[in-house]
């Protein structure tokens, strides 16, 4: 092996923003030979994506890049805007994270394949359409006809992220970047779209620099792994050997970043807490002026039983009704059936009924960025159960509490008149969990806390749930697709999919014996066993 | 009945609960994290509208714009005190004369001899009430019928715009002229017409962004709490949708002037020897190429106005959102 393919030398890239400069790459230094993978792995903020965007030249004009990018012995940093069209999509091409939004929506995606056919190759009429339909077949899309001349929105996101490889094989590159490509899918799609990679890569011999923050990925895909942080390349070298004896802090942290040990179950005798008897949930899809409406069942008739310091963890992929039934069960969202908290029937009580039990029913948004309002102060936002159920209370005692409870979830309690925007996502979390705390509730619902989160953070927002768990004997329902959280957290699981539960039990007997075979694939796609091992 | 819960408020040493009505009670002494935050954050206890005033105030465009423009409305409301001439005195030696210092035209007069800074203000008076009163009726019933159909959603929706369609499909002028034939010819029947029209338009942007913001978590995580309807409206939904509302009106303003200005053109409007930016401009058109000071002064008025709306708006937007620093 003479030449690399592709050897980025010292590359750095600062961002002159009006506030200053900011430097997001500082020399970055790493080559992918042919038909290798190179994982290029970092937390939020890391740089990584910078950097491929950097190798497509793609970045935005107020970006100064140093340094060189040599692509078959070629500077991409020095060659013409001309030039540089030529190389991507045909000599480099790219996926990114979100196949919602990569596709244009009002193109059929025959079409949009078969664009990048027509600019590159010249291939037009027929000889495009035969090519596109070899390529759609290739990343396994069923029915290849009919789906030429679907539209994006037709299609599943795993199905999405198909066609965006498609169109990036189109031309048969030499060097494949995908920037996350997997992180919006579930994991059994996300397992699929690996394996499609995988034989795709040895079929076209092509190259692939794989950006993500996922290390079980990593450890399964990738031949050689860089670890970015902070802008830089802390680690690299061949995966195996980085994983097994990792040599700067900052990977030993990242790899020793799942979440561990096993919850303290809740005393067999504890009273229940929350019950629910064939819950059901249906959103109208379509009304009509006569002859009854259209129906969607989302959640089809669930029983489950939690109590007092239990925490329940639901399960299953997007769609399966997981966070409609979290939304159903604190009457968020108007269900049929039986709910009953403590000696309380929830079902007949309307919106006024509900609000004194509100203070003891309090949620956890998934999204960090999306549950606080943008234009209160954090105290504000803290502080607005108070005004609901003690509204006895002053200001001052109102600000006391916010204190008390930013200490409690570990936050300064001096930031309190700062506005979301001005924290990090892990902080944000730190602060929607404090707003239900405030209340003193009893029952959490956690829905996906942690899954915005990059796996360091993950791990000790986890450990504050859990501390809290114990100081307070709260009773959690968690909702999360990721496994390993799950088991780190939950007394009990329960599988869902499709809006039925599909299997239910105490933590270790569905992790280690699934009896169903969709839980089987659940597990095995999460790649658990290795980091049980670990 | 919630005995496990209470271990709450016991362990913070000073967050000491609710000492029960006590006048001041001790204020949590801070404690020692405390130090670290950087002091460029904003200071203790604000509301978003004290930050908002102190952003804005750092915006130099938008307070010479606020300066400028007070300056206009001061100037219109007691310049006709100190100007020697009336709203419809002639004066006799003196018709269509130019910018002159002799018997005070400071600004010419116009084609019947009348003083043209005193009619500019006269007039200013009336476009600027007019363009006030209208944009702050469509700014409190678009933002608010907005807001409620948007957040009900479902059938009241339905029925709310509906309303707001068939008020669409009324034809406007017929809609004066009825006005004016129940009521008579009046000044408040201007305010009236515009406001129930211009309010429409309103409502409709704020029902996009009601239905966009209704769908975020932070307003669910509000019904969680179990606030009331009214306060989510009001403390979540209408903050959040600020942005475009404050663009729209500062684009209200200078449309109502115009409208305003069409309907006195059409004699549905103010009445001579009564005027307004719009009609002066009018006249001021017609006699461009003889007398071009009749169309430059009380355009440059207007024109001054609406740009220092525009900054203004821009500099409001901006200060409303605590994400541009």
């Amino acid at each position: 092996m003479t030449q690399p393919l592709l050897d980025v030398d010292k590359l750095s890239v600062t961002f002159q923003l009006p506030t200053g400069p900011v430097t997001a790459v500082k020399d970055v230094s790493f080559s992918i030979a042919e038909g290798e993978t190179l994982a290029l792995v970092g937390e939020s903020g890391s740089g990584k994506s910078v950097t491929s965007t950097a190798a497509m030249r793609l970045l935005p004009e107020l970006a100064k890049t140093t340094g060189a990018i040599r692509f078959n012995g070629e500077n991409l940093l020095e060659v013409s805007a001309k030039r540089m069209r030529r190389v991507r999509g045909n000599d480099i091409s790219m996926i990114f994270q979100e196949p919602m939004t990569s596709l244009n929506p009002l193109h059929r995606i025959g079409r949009q394949i078969g664009e990048v056919l027509v600019k590159h190759k010249g291939l037009k009429g027929d000889a495009n359409r035969r090519r596109v339909l070899e390529l759609l077949n290739q990343v396994g899309i069923p029915e290849p006809e009919r789906r030429f001349s679907s539209y994006p929105y037709e299609l599943s996101g795993g199905q999405r992220q198909r066609v965006m490889i498609a169109m990036a094989l189109a031309c048969e590159p030499k060097l494949l970047i995908a920037d996350e490509p997997t992180t919006a899918l579930d994991v059994t799609v996300q397992a699929q779209i690996l394996d499609l990679l995988k034989s795709l890569q040895t079929q076209y011999g092509m190259a692939i620099l794989f950006i993500t923050h996922d290390l079980s990925i990593v450890r399964h895909f990738a031949d050689h792994v860089a670890v970015m942080r902070q802008g830089e390349v802390v680690e690299s070298g061949r995966t195996v050997e980085v994983f097994d004896a990792p040599q700067h802090d900052y990977t030993r942290m990242l790899l020793d970043a799942i979440p561990r040990g096993r919850k303290v179950p809740a005393p067999a005798d504890a009273p229940v807490m929350l019950s629910a008897r064939d819950v059901k949930v249906r959103f109208t899809t379509k009304r009509r002026l006569f002859g009854g409406n259209d129906h969607f069942e989302a959640v089809r008739g669930i029983d489950l039983t939690v109590r007092r310091g239990e925490t329940l963890g639901i399960v299953g992929e997007s769609g399966s009704g997981k966070s409609t039934l979290g939304r159903a069960l604190l009457r968020l969202l108007k269900s049929e059936g039986d709910i009953r908290f403590e000696e309380t029937d929830l079902a007949p009580l309307d919106k006024s009924g509900m609000r004194p039990l509100r203070s003891k029913l309090q949620v956890v948004f998934q999204d960090p960025f999306g549950s606080l309002s943008p234009r209160m102060t954090v105290g504000d936002i803290i502080s607005e159960g108070l005004k609901v159920h003690r509204p006895e209370m002053n200001r001052r005692q109102r600000e006391a509490e916010v204190i008390a409870a930013l200490e409690e979830v570990a936050l300064d309690p001096g930031m309190r008149n700062r506005y979301p925007h001005e924290f990090s996502g892990g902080q944000r979390q730190r602060i929607a969990i404090a707003r239900a705390l405030i209340l003193k509730p009893e029952l959490l619902l956690l829905d996906e806390p942690t899954s915005a989160l990059d796996r360091s953070v993950q791990v000790r927002v986890i450990d504050l749930l859990r501390d809290l768990q114990a100081k307070y004997g709260l009773t959690y329902l968690f909702i999360s697709h990721d496994l390993s959280v799950v088991r780190a957290l939950s007394d009990d699981v329960l599988v869902m999919k499709e809006g039925r539960v599909i299997e239910q039990g105490p933590v270790e007997t569905i992790f280690t014996s699934p009896k169903e075979p969709y839980t089987q694939a659940l597990l095995k796609a999460a790649f658990l066993e290795e980091e049980v091992a670990a | 009945m919630t005995s496990e819960s209470k271990p709450y408020s016991g362990d913070n040493a000073d967050g000491a609960p609710l000492p029960a009505g006590g006048p001041n009670p001790p204020r949590a002494p801070e404690p020692e994290t405390t130090a670290a935050p950087a002091a460029s954050a904003a200071p203790a206890g604000e509301s978003l509208a004290r930050d908002a005033w102190r952003r804005l105030s750092q915006n130099r465009a938008a307070m010479a714009s606020l300066a400028l423009l007070i300056a206009i409305i001061l100037v219109c409301i007691a310049g006709p005190w100190f100007l020697p001439w009336g709203l419809a005195e002639v004066d006799w030696n003196a018709f269509g004369t130019g910018p002159t210092l002799e018997n005070a035209h400071f600004l010419g007069t116009d084609a019947n001899g009348r003083d043209l800074l005193t009619r500019v203000l006269y007039g200013g008076r009336v476009s600027l009430s007019v363009a006030l009163v209208a944009s702050f009726v469509s700014l409190v019933i678009g933002v608010l019928y907005g807001a409620i159909s948007g957040y009900l959603g479902g059938r009241v929706d339905n029925l709310m715009m509906r309303f707001v369609d068939i008020m669409y499909s009324l034809p406007f002028m017929f809609l004066v002229i009825l006005l004016m034939v129940v009521f008579g010819r009046n000044i408040f029947l201007i305010y009236a017409a515009i406001g129930a029209v211009e309010w429409l338009d309103m409502a409709r942007i704020v029902r996009g962004q009601t239905l966009a913001l209704k769908r975020r978590e932070f307003i669910e995580a509000a019904h969680a709490l179990g606030v009331r309807d009214t306060k989510i409206v009001t403390r979540h939904l209408i903050p959040n949708a600020i942005g475009p509302v404050i663009i729209y009106v500062t684009l209200t303003v200078p449309k109502v002037i115009l409208l305003e200005s069409f309907l006195s053109f059409l004699g549905l409007g103010v009445q001579e020897p009564l005027t307004s930016w719009g009609v002066l401009i009018s006249e001021g058109v017609d006699m461009m190429e003889s007398a071009p000071w009749m169309l430059l002064v009380p355009s440059f008025f207007l024109a001054a106005t609406l740009f220092c709306l525009n900054f203004l708006g821009d500099g409001l937007r901006d200060a409303l959102d605590p994400r541009t620093r």
